[in-house]
């Protein structure tokens, strides 16, 4: 690659940016955008509404709104350019390298979007008749279908909202489980790793479980010796998350597994980072018993700065029969949705309203039949290479937090490199953001030190991981030179907005935007 | 396959670089008896685009979209007409494919929708505050009972006999294994009956729907009343947030915390999800919300900015003591919320909800007409529920064949009560045209 174009390869300039004060406010493409309340003229309208039917009755009694609501006024044009100089503002996987270690922003083909958007899927209701849904039902039972093969799972739940809401479904059926056999008031203890994501414990509590932590050992996995101590006849489960949160394989999984149901209990897979092992792996054949997938980690559907998630969770022939409602059977009729129910069943009742995050469902469903079988495997090992490729060409100038072996989908480091440097793991992530990357994870896992997960993902290209290497490689090289913290401090320089002051904003909440009271008439006379 | 952009020449380097001979030798922690020699069998392989379509057009052809019928249904999921602009602003890349906004300096965009979604949602209900939002109105319902458990150190909740089963539901799952007591009332079209005897000094909550199931619209300042004096939160879920730019919002009748589908502004049908929870509360509850709440503060340059803050709520902070296991909200529903809201303003809103209203008293008026169809509903926004003379399931399903979505039968909505088995719901918005309703009322007369 050559590397004198696109971002230097020099030493950045260790001064600050001159001052330069535009009469707009503007720098350049970076707009400032008042709020859409600071905004508009009241009768201005963004949407034309046709007139309502002469001689209607107003049947809303005592009811009708009195006063305004406070909304303002802007015409279509104006709200379009507001929220498009907002996008501006915002680095998407379509920007550029999304380094976040542990959320998988991978491409998010338009394909997915078009598909969602088909109105025999986005415009049908959930509560029209059966017969007028086919499709949607045949999507579901084909989804499932795939999601099955996959794990090697006999059923799944579609219905859950979100990863964490996965996690709840599937620890909710364990707990349904140790009910029926009458154990519900002895087994009570939840082992989870230190490592694991902060769902995992705030799950199991919210169950009424206690949570006991599992150490890790110095390779970074569960520390085998220290879990066997802990099983014991009050254990229901172990939450473990495979490949865990240091990118790491639990090679000890399957005897994890083994030892768990020996104690009676049952193991929870995380499957937040089922994305590395794809097509590679049946957690079936590991001794899963249940295991939420993010459709958006691992199938690409988008996550639009937060959200919409979706979640579903394959169970094991154990849990199968307490699968929460509603769920599609194939019936007499076609395909049934079953909402209520049925005898020789104990769902354990509904999560949320209606039958799951169908558009999700759809994206995800896009996504998996152009890989296909095939391209599920080579996505996953691709995933696996991509991360190894960036801990080989980085250990040298960064600190690998476990050395030797390696990695899955995502590297680790720890802040050892960036000892008595002055510049901090945030310092540095910041200085990623000025040489145009979203910076990686920071801070978690939490058994490592000043931790930074990255995880580049499958899409991309060996150019767009040597590009980001060099960044990566410049930035380390620098802060080690010493008596560079004030350059790293004052990252991001080039951004819409500099460093943030999120301890200001916690303090005094500001949650809301308010008009500004007229100055009173004391006020001004006392002026 | 187009979304992976190695060459074999690619892969050789990087392993190369990375110092093994395939990358078979990646995976050696995987158990050696687990490991898949090649592709899970039984599945198909590498489709192309046009394949792709093909098929998901096939599968979308199966389904009858409300679009193509004469469609009144409704019950916590509303077919409004979106403008082109907001579904073009959510697609753009940068809102689309961002995720959750943990580096603000590079998430403007989405921290600024946010507040500005927070702030509509705080408006429309009448409240204080509102988070960045939930999954959906249901999920939203179960967090508000948590809520008013954690508040008040009481463990019971009451729920109205017109709140809908979905939200009933879920709130009666998570108290079978969240260990809080739930007390259901029958269904009722007063959803007001019956509660204020039940208050005592175990509860915590009471859940009203406002327009409730049945869409009737009740004064609930009384019921609030009773609420405050008992020490109790009164919790309102509205179904229908287009309602809001009709009728007195919960907040100005006393409610504590309000929650709501948001679905109707901005967003599609899509088949039950995803929707867009809303959650509002007294300023003086906000350290006990659960969810994602973004503030207001400034840059290093003293420049107004955006972050995500009180975390130390949230479980990657607080773990096993979080208000909340949710760590995740409707990012783009809300958008999608915010840009149709921004769209209508006040004017459009106003405007949008007194049609929706019209349009239903239109129907209304002829349904009126066909022998033995019974109101059940006074006042009411834009949905009203009917009494038949024969079971409402059996009427629609005929319907359905005469190309008319006849509205929610009670039998779906609670299997089994044979009470509700003659209720139909049924719901207008400004999709509907008064041909529809004309066809709506004609074909009733002949199946009834």
């Amino acid at each position: 690659m050559d590397k004198s174009q696109g971002r230097s390869a020099q030493d950045a300039p260790a001064q600050e940016l001159p001052p330069f004060v535009t009469a707009s406010g503007h720098r350049g493409l970076q707009l400032e955008e008042k709020l859409i309340f600071e905004q508009g003229v009241p009768g201005r309208v963004g949407v034309d509404v046709p007139e309502a039917p002469q001689g209607a009755a107003n049947k809303l009694g005592a009811f009708a709104r009195k006063g305004a609501i406070g909304l303002p006024d802007l015409s279509e044009p104006q709200v379009v350019r507001h929220f498009t100089r907002l996008s501006q503002k915002n680095y998407g996987i379509d920007s550029g390298l999304f380094s976040l270690g542990s959320c998988t922003m991978k491409h998010n083909p338009r394909l997915n979007e078009k598909m969602a958007r088909l109105p025999g899927f986005a415009d049908i209701h959930p509560l029209q008749p059966e017969k007028t849904v086919q499709g949607a039902l045949e999507l579901i039972d084909t989804l499932a279908h795939w999601l099955k093969t996959l794990t090697g799972m006999p059923a799944v739940a579609m219905s859950p909202a979100a990863g964490a809401h996965g996690e709840l479904c599937g620890m909710v059926a364990i707990w349904a489980a140790i009910q029926a056999k009458g154990e519900g008031a002895t087994r009570r203890r939840v082992l989870v790793p230190e490592s694991a994501h902060g769902t995992n414990p705030a799950t199991a509590a919210l169950l009424g479980f206690t949570v006991d932590p599992i150490p890790a050992n110095e390779r970074g996995r569960v520390d085998l010796a220290a879990f066997e101590k802990k099983l014991g006849p009050d254990v229901a489960a172990i939450m473990l998350t495979n490949p865990n949160t240091c990118g790491l394989f639990e090679g000890d999984i399957k005897k994890i597994a083994d030892l768990v149901h020996a104690a009676g209990g049952y193991f929870y897979c995380d499957g937040a980072n089922y994305n590395a092992i794809a097509g590679r792996v049946r957690p079936a054949d590991l001794g899963v018993d249940a295991m939420h997938i993010n459709l958006h980690k691992t199938f690409s559907t988008p996550h639009g700065g937060g959200g919409p998630g979706s979640g579903p969770v394959v169970l094991s022939a154990a849990l199968a029969p307490y699968a929460p409602l509603p769920y599609v059977v194939h019936g007499a009729k076609g395909f049934e949705l079953v909402e209520t129910k049925k005898s020789g069943t104990s769902p354990f009742g509904r999560l949320k309203g209606f039958h799951g995050q169908m558009g999700m469902f759809v994206r995800a469903l896009a996504y998996m039949l152009s890989h296909g079988s095939d391209g599920i495997r080579q996505a996953s090992t691709d995933a696996v290479l991509n991360a190894n490729y960036i801990l080989a060409r980085l250990k040298d100038v960064m600190s690998p937090a476990f050395a030797g072996g390696p990695c899955m989908h995502e590297a680790l480091f720890d802040d050892a490199f960036l000892k008595d440097t002055g510049v901090s793991t945030l310092d540095f992530a910041k200085a990623l953001i000025d040489e145009g990357y979203h910076p990686m994870t920071m801070y978690f896992p939490l058994v490592v030190h000043g931790a930074m997960l990255i995880e580049p993902t499958e899409s991309e290209n060996k150019e767009s991981l040597d590009a980001f290497i060099d960044s990566l490689r410049h930035l380390a090289t620098l802060a080690k030179k010493g008596d560079q913290a004030d350059f790293f401090h004052a990252a991001p320089r080039l951004t819409p907005r500099r460093r943030l002051d999120e301890t200001r904003a916690a303090r005094s909440p500001i949650l809301r935007w308010k008009p500004t009271p007229p100055p009173s008439p004391t006020a001004q006379a006392a002026e | 396959m187009r979304y992976l952009p190695h060459t074999d020449s690619d892969r050789a380097a990087m392993l190369a670089a990375i110092g093994v001979k395939s990358a078979d030798e990646l995976f050696v922690d995987v158990p050696a008896a687990a490991r898949l020699a090649g592709p899970v069998a039984g599945l198909s392989a590498t489709k192309s685009e046009l394949e792709v379509e093909r098929i998901l057009s096939g599968l979308a052809a199966k389904n009858r979209p409300a679009g193509s019928q004469a469609s009144f249904l409704g019950a916590g999921a509303y077919r409004h007409h979106v403008p082109a602009s907001v579904d073009a602003i959510i697609q753009r890349g940068e809102f689309l494919t961002s995720y959750t906004p943990y580096q603000p300096e590079i998430a403007q965009g989405t921290l600024q929708y946010l507040f500005e979604f927070q702030t509509q949602v705080a408006m429309l209900t009448g409240m204080d505050v509102a988070n960045a939002s939930m999954y959906d109105a249901a999920t939203a319902a179960v967090e508000a009972v948590q809520m008013a458990n954690r508040v008040t150190r009481r463990g019971k909740t009451i729920l109205s006999g017109a709140v809908h089963p979905h939200y009933r539901e879920t709130i009666e799952t998570h108290g079978k294994f969240s260990g809080f007591e739930v007390v259901s009332l029958a269904p009722n079209v007063d959803g007001l009956a019956g509660i204020e005897a039940k208050l005592d000094a175990k509860t915590a909550s009471v859940v009203v729907q406002y327009p409730n199931v049945f869409g009737r619209l009740q004064d609930l300042t009384s019921l609030a009343a009773a609420c405050q004096k008992a020490g109790v939160l009164l919790i309102v879920a509205i179904p229908e947030i287009v309602s809001m730019g009709a009728v007195t919002p919960p907040g100005a009748m006393g409610a504590d915390i309000v929650v709501a589908e948001g679905q109707s502004i901005g967003n599609a049908l899509n088949f039950g999800g995803p929707y867009v929870g809303l959650f509002a509360a007294k300023e003086k509850y906000v350290r006990q919300m659960p969810g994602r709440l973004c503030g207001e503060t400034v840059d290093a340059d003293g420049k107004r900015g955006w972050v995500l803050t009180l975390s130390t709520r949230e479980q990657h902070i607080r773990r096993e003591k979080a208000t909340s296991n949710i760590c995740t909200n409707s990012g783009l529903c809300a958008l999608a919320f915010t840009v149709h809201l921004s769209l209508l303003g006040e004017t459009g809103l106003r405007r949008l909800a007194g049609l929706n209203h019209a349009l239903a008293t239109t129907l209304e008026a002829k349904l009126a007409k066909v022998k033995g169809v019974k109101l059940l509903t006074d006042a009411y926004f834009n949905e009203f529920a009917i009494e038949l003379p024969r079971d409402a399931g059996e009427v629609v399903d005929a319907l359905a064949d005469k190309g008319v979505l006849a509205g929610v039968p009670g039998s779906r909505l609670w299997p089994g009560d044979a009470s509700m088995a003659k209720t139909l719901i049924v719901a207008v918005t400004e999709t509907n045209t008064v041909e529809d309703m004309d066809l709506f009322a004609t074909k009733l007369a002949e199946v009834l």
